[in-house]
């Protein structure tokens, strides 16, 4: 599908999209471009990988949607929202509604396992009554159970990246962005952290996976939209739902 | 080790409770704040010698009496200080003996047994009321009036240069504590700097988890504030205690009467870690902002 067609199909459906890129372009300062002219839209609840080779802007897709980035040129869409005219004081609470597991977790070193997950809630001004059992509970769905009060330099890679993930979900977030959520582990780990995206998309979180797996993306059979030289192709056809 | 019970789980501060940078931190401003203080006292004291001084000088003349032919020294002096004690703003008028006014000459000559061979003038010295002094014109016609051939000074020939020298160690003190103060808080501002990027991590990641700028510089500020309200605290104490000890040395007017340090001038250090403590939060938060904006 070109990535015309991709738009307009977006455009068409009944649903407005979670996400709407127009010809979106993005450099770094007067550095060349990154990304080129990108276009698509995300309906709630899609599942999507986001496949191409180091350096293809990846990371500066995410960054985009995460809003840790700006475009140079093109519009954003998050929401429902053009983030043009979005003012820079409603741009944290846009932030509240993604969780985002990055490639180097960025997990605080300093704060517990349990604290470290806790930190949407708290910035969310939740009151600690209100979310410790959730907390326990969903450190316990990613295995963490036991590790609860580690500190994250004491956790090996495959714990440190289901605790990032754990962070990432636990306030609900209406989108997920990982970043190579799979990099770091073995294929076993890979999979099972695979499985815990899509759980989670079942519940009606859309899901932007960016990987280099591209056994993970074969076997997943969830849609791609891939980068080339920050050029956006459509290899599959996106569907609604995995 | 007792297990893990989320039920009693209490949240931990975003920032690390104790950081080797916050000791090394507080200590150059300890240090910093500390001569801040010193030069503070120091500026306070030498104004207020500058200002002893010339209130003294101010205050007081000299009449040299020359006795006409037939008249001795000493009466002629008697009658000059009794007509200048009737002047409106003089408040005490005296000769002084033929002893201490020799003696005020006895410095500047070779031999001192020539002073037997000299006309040495009799001198009064005049106490001039602080608030409405006699002028020199006055007083000239009082002596006059009196058939006196006497010439008064008031000190005013190098009255002006002394002012200008009490004016100038007065300023230059000011300028040495400005100068210091600004350092003081230029380093103050940086080490804030320094401590904040080392802890870009955790702002980068309140940011990205819908931290507000506003709660994020926050966080910041309290923990900066804090470290420089102490160590503003701990070099205001040492300042005061070294203030303190200049006053106990020097009995009654500190040191020395060239730089009188008062009791009441050690409470200026108490505005020291309120200073330090407003910089430091005002760096924080410029920092904090500044850093956020370079995130997005």
């Amino acid at each position: 599908m070109s990535r015309n067609a991709e738009t307009q199909g977006a455009s068409d459906t009944a649903e407005e999209p979670i996400l709407r890129f127009d010809q979106v372009s993005m450099r770094y300062g007067r550095q060349p471009e990154v990304l080129t002219d990108v276009s698509f839209a995300l309906r709630p609840g899609s599942f999507h990988f986001v496949t191409g080779a180091s350096g293809a802007g990846k990371s500066s897709l995410l960054k985009l949607i995460y809003l840790a980035a700006k475009p140079s040129s093109g519009l954003i869409h998050l929401f429902g929202e053009d983030l043009s005219r979005t003012p820079a004081a409603r741009l944290p609470l846009l932030r509240r509604r993604i969780g985002v597991v990055f490639q180097d977790f960025r997990l605080l070193d300093h704060l517990s396992a349990f604290d470290n997950v806790a930190v949407p809630l708290r910035i969310a001004s939740q009151r600690p009554s209100d979310y410790r059992a959730d907390v326990a509970e969903l450190l316990g769905w990613v295995g963490l159970k036991a590790k609860m009060q580690a500190l994250p330099p004491t956790l090996a890679g495959g714990e440190k990246q289901r605790l990032a993930i754990a962070r990432a979900v636990v306030a609900r977030p209406d989108l997920l962005l990982a970043d190579e959520p799979t990099g770091n582990v073995d294929h076993q780990m890979a999979l099972r952290i695979y499985r815990l995206f899509v759980e989670l998309n079942r519940l009606g979180t859309t899901v932007v996976i960016a990987t280099h797996d591209q056994d993970l993306v074969a076997r997943s059979g969830q849609p791609v939209m891939h980068l080339e030289g920050g050029r956006l192709s459509f290899p599959s056809a996106p569907r609604s739902r995995p | 080790m007792t297990p893990f019970d989320p039920a009693r789980w209490r949240p931990a501060p975003f920032l690390p409770r104790s950081d080797v940078r916050d000791g090394a931190l507080t200590f150059v401003i300890a240090v910093l704040c500390f001569l801040a203080c010193l030069t503070a006292l120091g500026a306070v004291a030498s104004d207020r010698a500058a200002r002893g001084w010339t209130a003294q000088l101010a205050g007081s003349a000299t009449v040299v009496v020359h006795p006409r032919p037939g008249e001795t020294p000493d009466s002629a002096a008697a009658r000059a200080a009794e007509a200048l004690s009737s002047v409106a703003g003089v408040t005490e008028a005296a000769a002084l003996e033929k002893e201490k006014a020799e003696a005020l000459i006895a410095p500047w000559l070779d031999d001192p047994r020539v002073l037997a061979d000299l006309p040495v003038p009799r001198l009064v010295t005049v106490e001039l009321d602080r608030r409405a002094p006699a002028s020199t014109e006055a007083m000239t016609a009082a002596l006059k009036a009196q058939g006196l051939d006497a010439t008064v000074d008031d000190h005013s020939s190098w009255m002006k240069e002394i002012k200008a020298a009490a004016g100038l160690t007065r300023w230059a003190a000011f300028g040495v504590f400005l100068l210091i103060a600004m350092a003081t808080a230029a380093a103050i501002a940086f080490a804030t700097r320094a401590g904040l990027a080392a802890r870009r991590d955790i702002v980068e990641v309140l940011h990205l988890s819908g931290a507000t700028d506003g709660f994020i510089a926050r966080m910041f500020q309290v923990r900066f504030a804090r470290m420089a309200a102490l160590g503003g605290l701990a070099g205001a104490a040492g300042a005061a205690a070294f203030g303190a000890t200049l006053r106990l040395i020097g009995g009654g007017e500190g040191l020395t009467p060239v730089l009188p340090v008062a009791w009441s001038d050690l409470s200026l250090t108490l505005a020291c870690p309120i200073a330090a403590a407003g910089v430091a939060a005002l760096a924080a938060r410029r920092t904090a902002v500044a850093l956020i904006g370079e995130l997005t």
